[in-house]
């Protein structure tokens, strides 16, 4: 699968990033080995999302270096599903995936639990925890070496999040991959390193 | 059993929905016969009977159809003009900070000037035959030109930042995001755009004196002070400019199911 093909490790050295007065990041060393999945945890406000969103390449730094992203595809569950609501759940993912590769949908979808009728309605009429499974295999299921999941299990019921870690290992196996969660169940699920962020 | 409360409560439902607007004109259409009466005199009020009548006079002549087609071609082209033109503008002043710098003044000029100014101006440097699509085209270039710039902007960010992250080709992010971020703005300028294309193309037929339009036979009201004419011609006007309306409404709405029906 070419998801899979390549993997590269990414580098933050001496990261700064503000927002107007407030120093989010000060001067953060954060390496994500190649292959392997690094968990960032941390208290609210820490600059969890700042740093996917820098590995993400939707942010710059004001200060240091984010090395090993450049060119680099990549892929993500955001903190919001950020769906298109009027899409079904299958068109969601077809949009992300060449045309040869849409007989794929069908099984990834199945796979996150997302079965008969609710594949084809509007996203906007599912429930929030369906939602959150589309976005998960929509973020799984693109090619991407580096993967950033931002609370992935956010809004699934308890009963769900073990079929769901069980999906989400095995799409990451060899892809580097930044998860950010309050759960330390969730990185010991997945294989993580735990690395702790405190505010700056 | 056969339940038949949906049959009998659909006539109650379509009786209120529509009741109180079918009360309000025929309320309207009897002020206006009792008006006819009070005054009196054919040529300064017909009554609604009279413009009925000459109404139904006129619709089974050839050149009453021939009328209605000048005047919808070129207000349709001028409207058409306008629309495609105002998205390629806010789709410009979207992209560049320069191109909407030099844009702003064009389009608050023509939005601020009378339309009278345009029509005299055009009269001059254009035929009559294009007067009233001219016309048509610049009332209705300014609101396209907003609502679509402002559907642009109001794009979710977070949809285009994903958009961006998984690497949508743009022809299937225009589809999945653009379009339907901005179709209702479009709805809406479209809402205006069509009444103000027919107010102000036929203002330019008539004061053109086109020939061949519906201006014409407006200004033709005017010198044989036919009132039942010009009523007549008016309402000819105001059912275009509905029909023309609910036309391009239904048009939007099928494009926004099709575009929402595939994200290929």
């Amino acid at each position: 699968m070419s998801a899979r093909a390549v993997s590269r490790g990414v580098e933050l050295r001496g990261v700064v990033r503000r927002f107007g007065e407030q120093t989010v990041l000060d001067g953060l060393d954060l390496t994500l080995e190649a292959g392997t999945a690094t968990a960032l945890m941390g208290p609210n406000a820490s600059g969890k999302t700042t740093v996917g969103r820098l590995v993400l390449g939707l942010d710059s730094p004001d200060g240091g270096v984010v090395e090993g992203v450049a060119g680099a595809r990549r892929t993500a569950v955001f903190q919001e599903d950020r769906l298109c609501a009027h899409l079904s759940a299958t068109e969601n993912l077809r949009l992300v995936l060449d045309k040869a590769e849409w007989p794929r949908v069908e099984a990834e979808l199945r796979a996150v639990g997302l079965r008969g009728a609710a594949r084809d309605k509007p996203v906007r009429d599912l429930s929030g925890g369906q939602r959150r499974r589309v976005a998960i295999a929509r973020a799984l299921v693109a090619e991407g070496e580096i993967v950033v999941l931002d609370e992935p299990l956010t809004g699934v019921d308890a009963a769900s999040k073990k079929t769901l870690l069980a999906y989400i290992a095995d799409r990451i196996a060899g892809r580097t991959t930044l998860l950010i969660t309050h759960d330390r169940a969730e990185a010991r699920a997945l294989g993580a390193r735990v690395v702790r962020l405190r505010g700056a | 059993m056969t339940s038949t409360t949906a049959d009998s409560s659909a006539p109650s439902r379509a009786a209120r929905r529509f009741g109180p607007a079918l009360l309000a004109a025929v309320f309207w259409v009897a002020v206006w016969q009792v008006a006819a009466w009070a005054v009196h005199r054919d040529f300064l009020l017909a009554s609604p009977v009279e413009v009925a009548r000459r109404l139904g006079e006129l619709v089974i002549t050839a050149d009453f159809w021939g009328t209605v087609g000048w005047s919808l071609l070129r207000i349709v082209a001028g409207f058409t003009g306008a629309a495609i033109v105002g998205a390629l503008l806010a789709v410009l002043a979207s992209w560049s900070r320069i191109a909407q710098t030099l844009i702003a003044p064009l389009i608050a000029t023509i939005r601020s000037a009378p339309v009278v100014s345009f029509i005299i101006l055009l009269l001059l440097w254009a035929d009559t035959n294009v007067l009233s699509a001219l016309t048509s085209f610049l009332m209705v270039l300014p609101i396209m030109y907003a609502n679509i710039l402002q559907g642009i902007r109001g794009r979710d960010r977070a949809l285009l930042e994903a958009a961006a992250v998984f690497r949508v080709p743009l022809l299937r992010r225009v589809r999945a995001i653009d379009v339907p971020a901005v179709v209702p703005f479009f709805a809406a300028a479209s809402r205006v755009g069509v009444g103000l294309a027919w107010k102000s193309g036929v203002a330019a037929e008539v004061i053109g004196v086109a020939r061949g339009s519906i201006g014409e036979r407006l200004y033709e009201a005017k010198l044989f002070l036919s009132s039942a004419d010009l009523f007549a011609w008016t309402i000819v006007i105001i059912a275009l400019s509905v029909a023309g309306e609910a036309f391009v409404l239904w048009a939007l709405g099928r494009a926004q199911r099709r575009f929402a029906g595939g994200a290929s």
